[in-house]
């Protein structure tokens, strides 16, 4: 007999508790959702993931539009239950649908408490719930613009860290006096808000928000003791609330969720509740661990199999936030009957705390180091008597009193079978194990598909890749590095270091050295060969113009019909009635089809013949133009705004320094192509905020940014740091490129080097130490000795003229 | 009863076109790519990509191929035919080399 079984909201914990229900009865239930979000269901957790920019919304869907149809699931999206009608077992939506139910499971998840305070309803506060909200801060969060979140909690700390990674400036009210007070105990508050401090975060605690200000829009968050923060973005994470209004106006009881009994069923046995909505036994949850649970059971009762019956379970608490490492579980407050262990390494910013009852663990902090914690929990939830142990318990379970470095897999190793390794999916060492050897999983992503082991928060992952360790040994080789191309199996990065250690100067001996699988490398290898070699070996290396893409090659743009285009480069943007008439000239001259403005302020003259293009150089050369390398992968354009000289709010020179800049660091080859721009103002109209690299000036001197992008991609521009002169301003920019042409990685872009070494790291390296920023500069002065030679001039003189000239022209009668 | 005529002719010297290069020849108005690879074998082909028309003889050489400079189609010099997913072959044109002179034959 088929039951039609109809679920109310469509989140996290009805999702699993299908899974487990299509498992053990695939035939017995036809399933309808009702879903107020208007899209599938997704992975909640990662929301901070998509809000730091790691992860799209595809990357966090759970089940796909296939899924629903695999599974004859009947999915309203969008479509809100306003009402239940248990008499006729009936519910219906706002948009008007109706569903009949055998079975009928409430999973309305929770929503945002909203503060009571003046200028909560304006337009620029939000909440951090869904995956709206996290657009809405995307919207709103532009690099250099401020948001204040209220709220000091998990959640109010990945989003402060997430708007912060976008280079937003973020301040955190929190009426605490420790940040996350539920979690971690002072110290460890302490410690968090230390380190969150120096990513430039600004936490203020016991701070009680009195009123949201702004006419039409947030500008700023007013506190009791009379400061008010401006902020163009106010995030509210204050904590949830169960949603409970439908059960409750269906007349079920509710306290402080929809009360069910230890099966997820409510008093009318035809109605069910899972997930945050839910409140079972006496008890709320906000983590998934636990609703998960509530999922396997409910999915248990509606299959008519075994009963299951749900039991608490403290679940611990991580941040999701990348460099912090965080863990608590259990119960940490002072007692009479209690003692506690602790451990301190003020220079590694490190704490440890074990809270102990009668010789068992009740309770676990870690800050800092974190890799003991499941063998922590292991013991608490086991109730094990420590008194034997006692004196190196805080070491861990490999833990020695001199604090030598132990091996890292031990505490892995010495985890017993049934510990837990991922607390949202409640999966245990020994599950992992197993299925690694009975489905011969050799990859993480195997792992996570057949345990569900770190498919959900993700921050088990480092526990499941030692499991993996322990059980494949050499034949798990973690986090693999992806190969530059198929004639190898090494990455860029290992390539660039081995290029410089081995003293490789050629790409033959390279590809020797390294073991090259082909004879003759690929058109992927080659160019990025090439462009290390010329980096690293300045004056030494000659450069492989045959490894080099056409346009590099011959100097111009190859077009769509074969034929190329020329653009001239004119500093900063600048031109003269003399230059533009050399460029009638030629144009005229060579019959030239297009003439066209750049969006990078130079004038681009499209369909030239190849063989022609030698000719337009001279003519070119002669009114003084060199080549604009807007073909390559190097430093193209300076784009400037008029500036002090002519506007009205221009505070410095821009175009002069524009010009500096350009003239200086012209020529350069670089991993993928560098776009500047030089502002005379924050008004900003030399677009310098998604450039490369950009310069805003300010009264006091040179804002300079970098790491913008506004093609592919766009993102707004991180801050290096503010210099007082022109001449710093150059120093820094040129030695900021020549820490990226030492390290990025051939065709990848500033923007995406900068992530993958962290822009706090350059800014440290370019203007925190003044000594290394001085030996990039000087090796960037030195590597422009050998690269400002204009191409152009030298191919009008005859360089490779095979590239421009047919080898041999036949009239079509003398072929035949 | 249309006798298809050989005729080999000289285009020039091995040493015009650089290691791993390509150069154009052009028979009336269909172009054609030499290409002399690292190991100084040569090839011909029509200088038109089967994808939309690329001058092969832009591409970058490597392996006894060349990867189009348009949208990075790999031929094999050799037989002419597109490498991997992508379907579509390139009129390959006989060629030989007597010392240092290539001959390419041009087919009426
Ligand atoms: C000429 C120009 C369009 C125009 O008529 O205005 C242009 C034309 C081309 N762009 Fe562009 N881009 C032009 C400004 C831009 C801009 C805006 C800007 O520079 O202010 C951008 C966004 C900013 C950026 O650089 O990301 C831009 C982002 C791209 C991209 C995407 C790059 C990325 O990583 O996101 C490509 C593709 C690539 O480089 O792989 C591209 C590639 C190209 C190529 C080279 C396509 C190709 O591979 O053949 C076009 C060459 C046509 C030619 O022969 O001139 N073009 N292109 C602009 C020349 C600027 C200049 O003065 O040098
Ligand atoms: C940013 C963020 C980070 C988090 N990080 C973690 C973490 O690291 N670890 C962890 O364990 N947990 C974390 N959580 C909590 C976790 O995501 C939630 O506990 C979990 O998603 C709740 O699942 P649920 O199914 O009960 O409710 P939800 O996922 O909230 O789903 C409820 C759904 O029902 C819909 N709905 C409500 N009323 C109706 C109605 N009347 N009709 C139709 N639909 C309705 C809602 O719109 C919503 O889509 C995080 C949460 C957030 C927001
Ligand atoms: S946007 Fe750029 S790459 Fe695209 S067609 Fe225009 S010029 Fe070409
Ligand atoms: S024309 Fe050659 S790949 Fe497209």
């Amino acid at each position: 007999m088929t039951q039609d079984v109809v679920i109310v909201g469509n989140g996290m914990a009805p999702g699993r508790m299908l899974e487990h229900l299509f498992e053990a009865a695939p035939e017995r239930s036809r399933v309808t959702i009702f879903s107020a979000e208007p899209r599938v269901n997704y992975d909640r957790i990662l929301l901070s993931s998509v809000l730091a920019g790691a992860k799209q919304f595809e990357d966090i869907v759970i089940h796909d539009d296939d899924w629903y149809a695999r599974h004859d699931v009947t999915l309203h999206k969008g479509q809100k239950v306003v009402g239940i009608d248990r008499e006729a077992k009936i519910v219906t939506s706002q948009g008007g649908h109706r569903a009949r139910y055998d079975k009928l499971v409430i999973a309305t998840g929770s929503f945002p408490f909203v503060i009571p305070v003046p200028g909560n309803d304006l337009p620029g506060v939000v909440a951090y719930r869904d995956i709206d909200d996290v657009n809405t801060m995307l919207g709103a969060a532009k690099a250099g613009t401020s948001a204040v979140v209220i709220g000091g909690g998990l959640l109010g700390l990945e989003a402060a860290a997430g708007l912060r990674e976008r280079g937003v400036e973020v301040t955190v009210v929190h009426v605490m006096p420790t940040l996350m007070e539920r979690q971690l105990d002072p110290a460890a508050g302490y410690l968090l808000q230390k380190k969150l401090e120096a990513r430039g975060i600004t936490i203020l605690t016991k701070a009680n928000t009195k009123a949201i200000v702004g006419s039409g829009r947030v500008e700023g968050v007013e506190l009791a003791d009379g400061r008010t923060i401006p902020a163009t973005l106010v995030v509210m994470a204050v904590g949830i609330r169960p949603n409970i209004a439908l059960a409750q106006g269906a007349g079920l009881p509710v306290r402080r969720g929809i009360v069910t009994d230890a099966r997820m069923v409510t008093v009318d046995p035809d109605i069910l509740a899972v997930g945050e909505c839910a409140e079972v036994e006496g008890n709320v949850y906000g983590l998934v661990a636990p609703l998960y649970e509530m999922a396997k059971v409910a999915a248990a009762t509606l299959s008519g199999g075994p009963e299951l019956r749900f039991s608490h379970a403290d679940t611990p608490t991580k941040l999701k936030v990348t460099g912090i490492d965080l863990y608590s579980v259990g119960d940490f407050a002072e007692a009479e009957d209690r003692e506690e262990i602790v451990l301190r390494d003020a220079a590694a910013g490190i704490y440890k705390r074990i809270v102990l009852k009668d010789n068992r663990i009740i309770g676990t902090v870690l800050f800092g180091d974190t890799a003991d914690g499941a063998w922590f929990n292991d013991l608490k939830k086991k109730e094990t008597d420590i008194s034997a142990v006692r004196h190196s318990l805080v070491l861990g379970p490999n833990g020695r009193a001199d604090g030598a470095l132990s091996d890292p897999l031990a505490p892995v190793v010495a985890l017993a079978d049934d510990a837990e390794i991922c607390g949202c999916n409640g999966v245990c060492k020994g599950r992992i194990v197993e299925t690694i050897a009975s489905k011969g999983l050799t990859t993480l992503d195997a792992v996570r598909a057949h345990t569900k082991a770190s498919a959900s928060c993700g921050s088990c992952t480092g526990l499941v890749e030692k499991l993996m360790i322990v059980a494949l040994g050499d034949r798990y080789r973690p986090a693999a590095v992806s190969p530059m191309c198929s004639c190898t199996d090494l990455g860029h990065d290992d390539v660039r270091r081995l290029i410089k250690a081995k003293s490789l100067k050629t790409i033959p001996a390279v590809m020797q050295e390294l073991q090259w699988r082909t004879s003759g490398g690929c058109a992927k290898c080659r160019p990025a060969l090439n462009y290390y070699l010329v980096c690293d070996w300045p004056g030494e290396y000659a450069d492989d113009y045959q490894s080099r893409f056409v346009n590099e090659r011959v100097h111009a743009n190859i077009q769509k019909d074969g034929t190329f285009s020329v653009v001239p480069r004119m500093w900063g943007g600048v031109t003269s009635a003399k230059e533009l008439r050399a460029i009638a000239d030629v144009v005229d001259r060579f019959g030239i089809p297009t003439v066209k403005v750049t969006g990078g302020q130079r004038i681009d003259m499209l369909g030239i013949q190849k063989h022609d293009l030698p000719a337009v150089w001279a003519e070119l050369g002669k009114a003084g133009f060199v080549s604009g390398h807007a073909y390559a992968k190097g430093v193209r354009t300076v784009k400037t705004c008029v500036g002090s000289e002519w506007c009205r709010f221009g505070t410095q020179d821009s175009t002069r320094l524009g010009i500096r800049i350009e003239k200086f660091t012209w020529g350069s080859w670089t991993p993928a192509k560098v776009k500047m721009a030089v502002s005379g103002c924050p008004r900003n109209c030399a677009e310098a905020t998604c450039k490369d690299i950009g310069v805003i000036c300010v009264d006091s001197g040179y804002e300079i940014h970098f790491a913008g992008a506004a093609g592919l991609d766009i993102k707004g521009t991180e801050i290096l740091g503010l210099v007082a002169s022109e001449d710093e301003a150059i120093e820094a920019i040129a030695a900021l490129l020549q820490m990226y042409r030492e390290q990025g990685r051939y065709l990848e872009r500033i923007y995406k080097w900068a992530k993958r070494i962290g822009v706090d790291e350059i800014r440290q390296q370019i203007l925190g130490e003044a000594a290394r920023r001085r030996h990039y500069f000087e090796r960037f002065v030195e590597s422009q000795r050998h690269a400002q030679v204009d191409p152009w001039s030298e191919r009008a003189a005859g360089k490779d003229r095979h590239e421009f000239e047919p080898m041999a022209i036949f009239a079509q009668d003398a072929a035949q | 009863m249309n006798q298809i005529t050989r005729q080999w002719q000289a285009v020039g010297s091995i040493a015009d076109i650089p290691r791993n290069g390509a150069r154009r020849v052009r028979l009336g108005e269909a172009p054609v790519a030499v290409f002399r690879t690292a190991d100084d074998r040569i090839f011909a082909v029509e200088d038109r990509c089967p994808h939309r028309g690329g001058p092969l003889s832009d591409g970058i050489v490597h392996d006894g191929c060349v990867t189009c400079p348009l949208h990075n189609w790999v031929i094999d010099l050799e037989t002419g035919a597109a490498r991997g997913a992508d379907e579509g072959a390139v009129r390959t044109i006989p060629i030989q080399l007597d010392g240092d002179t290539i001959y390419l034959c041009a087919s009426g």
